[in-house]
């Protein structure tokens, strides 16, 4: 294993350095073959995977593994460094690595690096940016229908929102603080959780709450349950003021509900006086650390949001008749986060670690289960917001966003990343062709990638859009300008759009292409065109 | 992948439109597998495609289709006389002479009405027949039609079956809850410039071999997509990459190209004649009579759904001004159109549907600054719809003398989608695949209370 590992980061380090292309062949082939004796049934080498078998370390990868083994799932090598570090990058903060912070790590030589990188990652502002958009997609934040939350409600909800992500506020205040709020739409962002929804009657807002924080659908609950929870959401007033578009949120006292006492979802009855907010009164018992209604659905929908699917599938369905895959694992995690007093970072953290998340996408089992039992990292296409924000970063360009809401138009800078824009209503037909997430319902799946299509093909492959920004970006422009040998350029265009250095075959097959009579400039744009359309560019993988 | 230099057959062509187009969807998206394991029942319908021409921002329809000369200036402001068309009695405003020439071929609807004065919302309403506030986000017509008429139920073509000509509608969402590749394919480009340039398809300055060569390199470095032959969502990258090949070297882009129409029928449409740079922000009308002609080619070709959408009808200021600017542009390229799909035999398989999402405040607003503006209405509109199985020269509904209120026969936007469904065959129990699972229909149930007061088999 070690011998692999060596070579793993050998070959990773020297692919670069074009002197060494033909001892880096030789070395591949020797590689290739002390692989396939020790570990039977892998398949062609491949720059995704270095070989090396992972080791259950922690408690996370004792729990997966132990599993596998009992299911006969090999699980796949761990990935390679460079796979590694434009996954974290893409997982943690929506953002490709750039060439610099790509080459840096692939060539540090610290033992502990991974964790560093996961460490400085998880610190960035970026990563602010990536998961106040994943809550505004499950919150619903947009200005208009159907949610109708109107642009100055949209800021002022955006900006609550990632401030309590960049300053890690502890989930279960988090939840609470939406919960039980009132008053103004603008100055108490957080009362827009119950105008974020498409009916403001008790029913419409249980819904919401149920599928927000407790991952449940009261479709699937009996009817009794279903309205026992409408009645703590009973006594929500709204009001409307002077000022364009401002609601008020609030308990209404003179709203009264049917029954002195109210059912909670475990079936403890609670009284309810009549000048106690019921929110509050639901809210205190939801976020009890030994309320497995609570901890259970955010724990699970942290390892979904990393590892793309939940141990408990779909993460919002949770039922009787829908058990975790993994229920020890469940649990492990849902302890952990009550451990911490809910520091969602520190899950992030303790799951980013794992060699469960390191593992390489190229599976090794043939099993058609291998995905779901977390025996490969799967691939998954990028958001839209992701992907465009990558292509501008690559090639030095920007979008250009404007918001056709009139009362007040919000003017968004040109600099703004996708992942950033606070509201779903911008209009953008890129956004829109690569399936953003509508926000529309706060279920988990509408803000999964979907499958590929041929008209988002058409875009990257030929649309001026795209092409502008290849053929003018500055950034891009610079660096085939700067060319040496068209081997640099090849080694320059994958570290900064694949984060890896070409492989000797890859390179061979580039080399090629331009011998074909290419001028050698237009090799260059080709080579960039080609790299931006491949699978490898459009997933995380 | 093709080989560079290897042409592609016909019958690679069909067996990859029928493989990579149906089979694609069938075995891979876990939603429409479900949902095509028990078919909807196949109805056979008149109309095989619908050109929807979209006049974004609410088209008032005292200037228009219902014209109230005798409520006096303050409703009918300059406009004044109301001219004849060729069917005796019904008149129509006088912007709009060429239109009237055309009258036979078309039906009014006076009686649009759902009440909501909110662009997003209304559009919404008008488009997907729904009432807003329900559960679900359902698809708009365009993308019902895509999932029944589209590479589902039958349709081959390389062209994408839902079109949008030319600039995205904003502020909605066509496909509602149905999956991506439901959406129209916006098209951006202009059709009024020499070489319509449809984003994706043409890509000025790369030649045919240029593009097999770089889909060759493409090929030889896709290393994940080699590594992973069998994942579902990059063996899905890979076929969608193949489709969108066949439209850039193949033969279905020249449906876009009206350079191949001769002059004279480019001229009927209408085309600006200014350069570019000088059409600033109101480009879009002049581009309608071209994306008329556009639409004409897509549908002569099969393509079941082309929506042009036409921006600029937010006339809250000067209102007349704007009318006496754009109104000809729209007499020209719809009167050309109805005339053109006529005269080729399409008309009877094809549905024009023309409106926006609601009128405009009937009594004009003189004030500045508005200066002779009219702001939203939603209590009562026009549309204009024609083939497919529309009879023509008729009026469905009235509004009272100031054109403020339904009077006659109240027309909701799901009774008109309803009507459209039928003459396309679809079936209006039909259900749609939903993530949430539940029981989404084509059309609404009595008991869902979306208002509705019945087809429109009076003009069919």
């Amino acid at each position: 294993m070690k011998k692999e590992a060596a070579f793993a980061t050998m070959r990773s380090r020297m692919c670069g350095s074009p002197a060494f292309t033909l001892l880096l062949l030789a070395m591949t082939c020797l590689a290739c073959s002390a692989d396939s004796v020790r570990l039977p049934g892998v398949g062609a080498p491949n720059p995704f995977d270095g070989g090396v078998a992972p080791v259950a370390g922690g408690v996370i990868d004792k729990l997966v593994f132990g599993r596998l083994k009992t299911l006969g799932i090999e699980p796949a090598p761990l990935c390679t460094d460079a796979v590694f570090v434009r996954r974290a990058f893409l997982d943690v903060i929506g953002t490709l690595p750039t060439a610099q912070e790509a080459r840096a790590f692939i060539e540090s030589r610290d033992p502990a690096k991974r964790s560093a990188l996961i460490e400085g990652l998880l610190a960035r502002e970026e990563f602010a940016d990536y998961w106040t958009m994943k809550w505004c997609n499950l919150l619903r934040v947009k200005s208009e229908f159907p949610i109708n939350l109107w642009p100055n409600a949209v800021q002022a909800y955006h900006r609550w929102i990632r401030t309590c992500v960049r300053d890690n506020v502890p989930y279960d205040r988090f939840a609470r603080e939406m919960l039980t709020s009132s008053g103004s739409n603008f100055r108490k962002p957080q009362v827009n959780f119950y105008r974020a929804v498409q009916g403001k009657d008790p029913p419409s807002l249980a819904q919401a709450v149920a599928l927000t924080f407790m991952g449940t659908r009261v479709e699937t609950w009996p009817n009794e349950r279903r309205a026992n929870l409408a009645v703590f959401f009973s006594r929500v007033g709204y009001k409307i003021t002077s000022e364009w578009k401002e609601e008020i949120v609030f308990f209404d006292i003179g709203r009264t509900t049917a029954t002195p006492s109210a059912v909670l979802p475990d079936g403890t009855t609670v009284n309810l006086s009549p000048m106690q907010d019921p929110r509050a009164v639901f809210a205190d018992w939801l976020i009890q650390p030994t309320n497995p209604w609570f901890t259970r659905p955010i724990a699970n929908r942290a390892w979904c949001w990393l590892l793309g699917r939940g141990i408990l599938h779909e993460p919002d369905d949770i039922r009787a008749d829908n058990p975790p895959r993994n229920p020890e694992l469940l649990r492990y995690l849902e302890q952990e986060l009550v451990a911490s007093q809910y520091d969602l970072r520190r899950l992030f953290r303790l799951i980013l670690n794992s060699q469960t998340y390191q593992l390489s996408c190229i599976p090794r089992s043939a099993s058609p289960e291998a995905e779901a039992e977390f025996a490969c990292y799967p691939p998954r296409r990028l958001e839209a917001e992701v992907l465009i924000d990558a292509i501008n970063q690559v090639t030095g360009t920007t979008e250009k966003y404007i918001s056709r809401i009139p009362e007040p138009f919000t003017y968004v800078p040109e600099e703004k990343r996708s992942i950033a824009l606070a509201d779903a209503s911008i209009t953008s037909a890129f956004l829109d062709l690569f399936g953003r997430c509508p926000r529309n319902t706060g279920l988990e799946s509408e803000q999964r990638s979907q499958l590929p299509t041929s008209a988002q093909q058409l875009h990257l492959l030929n649309s001026s859009h795209i092409r502008n920004k290849l053929e003018q970006g500055p950034t891009i422009r610079a660096l085939l300008q700067s060319a040496q040998s068209p081997r640099d350029v090849a080694s320059s265009l994958y570290l900064t759009i694949l984060s890896r250095y070409p492989a000797a075959e890859e390179l061979a097959a580039v080399e090629a292409h331009a011998l074909k009579g290419t001028k050698p400039e237009r090799a260059g744009a080709e080579l960039l065109w080609a790299l931006i359309n491949s699978a490898e560019f459009q997933f995380r993988h | 992948m093709n080989t560079p230099n290897s042409p592609v057959s016909r019958r690679d062509l069909l067996r990859r439109s029928l493989l990579g187009a149906a089979g694609l969807s069938l075995a891979d998206n876990p939603l429409i597998r479900a949902w095509a394991a028990s078919p909807p029942s196949q109805i056979t319908g008149k109309a095989r495609s619908v050109i929807q021409i979209w006049l974004w921002g609410g088209p008032p329809h005292l200037d228009t289709f219902d014209p109230k000369p005798d409520a006096g200036r303050d409703y009918s402001g300059p406009l004044t006389q109301p001219i004849e068309t060729n069917v005796r009695g019904m008149r129509i405003g006088q912007l709009l002479p060429l239109l009237a020439r055309q009258a036979d071929k078309f039906s009014l609807i006076r009686s649009l009405t759902h009440g909501s004065n909110a662009h997003e919302t209304a559009t919404y309403m008008v488009q997907t027949g729904r009432k807003a506030g329900e559960r679900l986000v359902y698809p708009c017509v365009g993308s019902v039609v895509s999932l029944f008429k589209g590479y589902d139920g039958g349709y081959q073509g390389q062209i994408p079956p839902y079109i949008l000509l030319t600039e995205p509608v904003g502020r909605f969402e066509e496909a509602g809850f149905l999956p991506t590749r439901y959406k129209p394919f916006i098209t951006g480009g202009d059709p009024s410039q020499d070489r319509f340039a449809v984003e994706g398809v043409v890509a000025e300055g790369i030649t045919d071999q240029q593009q097999r060569d770089r889909q060759a390199l493409l090929g030889k470095l896709d290393s994940l997509g080699r590594a992973l032959p069998s994942h579902a969502a990059i063996k899905a990258l890979a076929r969608s990459r193949e489709q969108a090949f066949d439209l850039i070297v193949g033969d279905g882009g020249k449906a876009f190209d009206v350079s191949q129409e001769n002059e004279a029928v480019r001229d009927r449409y209408g085309r600006t004649t200014l350069p570019a740079q000088a059409v600033n922000q109101r480009a879009p009308r002049t581009r309608f009579g071209q994306a008329c002609l556009v639409a004409r080619r897509l549908v002569e070709r099969g393509v079941p759904y082309v929506t042009i959408n036409y921006p600029g009808w937010d006339t809250h200021k000067d209102n007349f001004t704007e009318m006496n600017r754009m109104l000809p542009d729209l007499d020209k390229g719809l009167a050309a159109l109805l005339g053109d799909l006529a005269d080729r035999g399409l008309l009877d398989r094809t549905i024009v549907w023309v409106g926006g999402e609601f009128g405009r405040t009937p009594r004009i607003d003189w004030d500045a600054p508005w200066n002779g503006g009219r702001g939203h209405w939603g209590g009562a509109f026009s549309a204009l719809v024609a083939g497919g199985g529309f009879r023509g020269g008729q009026v469905v509904g009235a509004t009272d003398a100031r054109g403020e209120e339904v009077k006659v026969r109240p027309v909701y936007p799901s009774d008109l989608i309803g009507t459209i469904y039928k003459l396309l065959g679809i079936d209006p129990a039909a259900s749609l695949p939903n993530p949430q699972g539940l029981d989404a229909r084509v059309m609404p149930a009595p008991a869902d209370g979306t208002p509705a007061s019945g087809l429109l088999n009076e003009i069919l």
